[in-house]
């Protein structure tokens, strides 16, 4: 994977500009103060953006991403949001008990928590070589960050998180990059 | 029962009551059956129609024309909408006959459709096409406001364009239908009983409200209103009822 002379500007403010990044094919953290440009670089690697001048690599990988907000279908229970991606329904059910999270419940008598868990399974269950990850462990207690960070690290898939928390990139292990 | 509902009950009780008393210190005002019949009047007409056989032919036909209508605007609408939203022509295409047809008399409607058609069939087309642009409008309003980020959702993680429809856009617009059918039952209603007035079909409430205009009976005018507004109270609760049986259905 390979970014190179990335120009990209949104509402006439230059976000990144002439950038380049190698990401590793482990874990990658960005950091940054807000309005960096961590979910815009992720998302120009998901192709959800498209670079003004420069490329976005992936070496035809495919990709999951996982957003900063949960983005789960409110009509649908916790179990068919994961399934909505995946036709993998023992894997999705083991997950989702791993997680802690009653497949069979509404997204509207999820907590903050327990939504942003669903969303990670939903990113984790979609056949994919890449993770990409805006903020996964945001809502979560210190015990949930270090459970949800191992099922990260055990995925053994090129992942790249943003994250502002410096126990979050400690708990994933990565290698840091700076926006 | 709550005393909120008591209340509520009493409330509803007192403004009936007040609205009738107003009804007949009118007529008593005007001393003219002919001009404004008392509600005793229209109570002592309307018992005389409702044991005759003809009255619930009537009735029944007229119920079966309005909803044939209805039903018929619901399921063009639909179609008309899934075509407007999925391709830019069609949209571009239906949008100004939809609006067009939404702004057009009805009155302008029936007599071309008299030219057009057997007497019977108008009450059922007018009720249709008064239909179609209510839930049309609703529907297509609810598509074009889908949530952004749930369509990037989609697009991330490759959604099939059926999945996209099924699970995104038909919820998404879910609401809009309803409010477009509810609105729209009041409309049928009406287009279809002034449909059934200048046509005059053999069996219909709106012929008969044509005669006792025709012969001068004010209370069986006022009869046949009554039974109109019923009717169209009632059938709009049914289908709010069953509409909303339908939401919970969907958000299980």
């Amino acid at each position: 994977m390979r970014i190179s002379n990335l120009d990209f500007s949104y509402d006439n403010k230059q976000i990144f500009q002439d950038y380049s990044l190698e990401p590793s094919d482990g874990v990658t953290c960005l950091m940054g103060a807000s309005g960096k440009g961590k979910t815009t670089l992720l998302k120009l690697m998901a192709g959800l953006l498209k670079p003004d001048k420069g490329t976005v690599d992936m070496d035809n990988r495919r990709v999951s991403f996982m957003f900063q907000e949960d983005r789960l279908l409110p009509w649908l229970n916790v179990r068919d949001n994961v399934l909505l991606v995946t036709d993998r329904e023992k894997e999705t059910d083991q997950l989702l008990e791993e997680l802690g999270i009653d497949g069979n419940l509404k997204i509207s008598e999820l907590s903050g928590g327990m939504a942003r868990r669903v969303a990670l399974a939903r990113c984790l269950m979609f056949e994919s070589d890449v993770l990409l990850m805006d903020e996964p462990f945001k809502g979560l207690d210190e015990a949930l960050v270090k459970k949800v960070a191992s099922i990260i690290i055990r995925q053994n898939k090129p992942t790249i998180v943003s994250t502002h928390s410096l126990d979050e990139v400690e708990a994933l292990g990565g290698e840091i990059v700076n926006l | 029962m709550t005393s909120i509902q008591e209340n509520k009950l009493l409330k509803n009780a007192i403004s009936r009551l007040f609205w009738l008393l107003l009804w007949q210190l009118a007529a008593l005002k005007v001393g003219k059956e002919l001009i404004l019949p008392s509600p005793f009047a229209v109570v002592k007409a309307l018992g005389r129609l409702i044991v005759t056989a003809s009255f619930w032919q009537n009735t029944f036909t007229t119920i079966v024309r309005v909803l044939s209508g209805y039903c018929l605007g619901i399921a063009v609408a639909v179609i008309l909408a899934v075509a407007t939203c999925s391709n830019d022509l069609a949209d571009s295409l239906l949008s100004p006959i939809i609006r067009i047809i939404r702004a057009t008399p009805v009155a302008s409607f029936i007599i071309l459709a008299l030219l057009w058609m057997g007497k019977s069939n108008v009450p059922v087309l007018m009720s249709m096409l008064m239909v179609v642009p209510v839930v049309w409008e609703n529907i297509v309003a609810q598509y074009q406001a889908t949530d952004r980020d749930l369509l990037e959702m989609a697009e991330a993680y490759r959604l099939s364009k059926w999945k996209k429809f099924r699970y995104i856009y038909v919820p998404s617009a879910f609401p809009g239908f309803l409010a477009g059918c509810l609105s729209a039952m009041g409309l049928a209603w009406k287009s279809g009983i002034a449909a059934e007035v200048l046509s005059q079909p053999s069996l219909a409430i709106g012929s008969n409200l044509y005669y006792s205009k025709v012969y001068l009976e004010t209370p069986e005018l006022f009869a046949w209103t009554a039974v109109v507004v019923i009717l169209s109270m009632c059938i709009e609760k049914l289908i709010r009822k069953w509409l909303f049986r339908g939401v919970g259905h969907e958000n299980k």
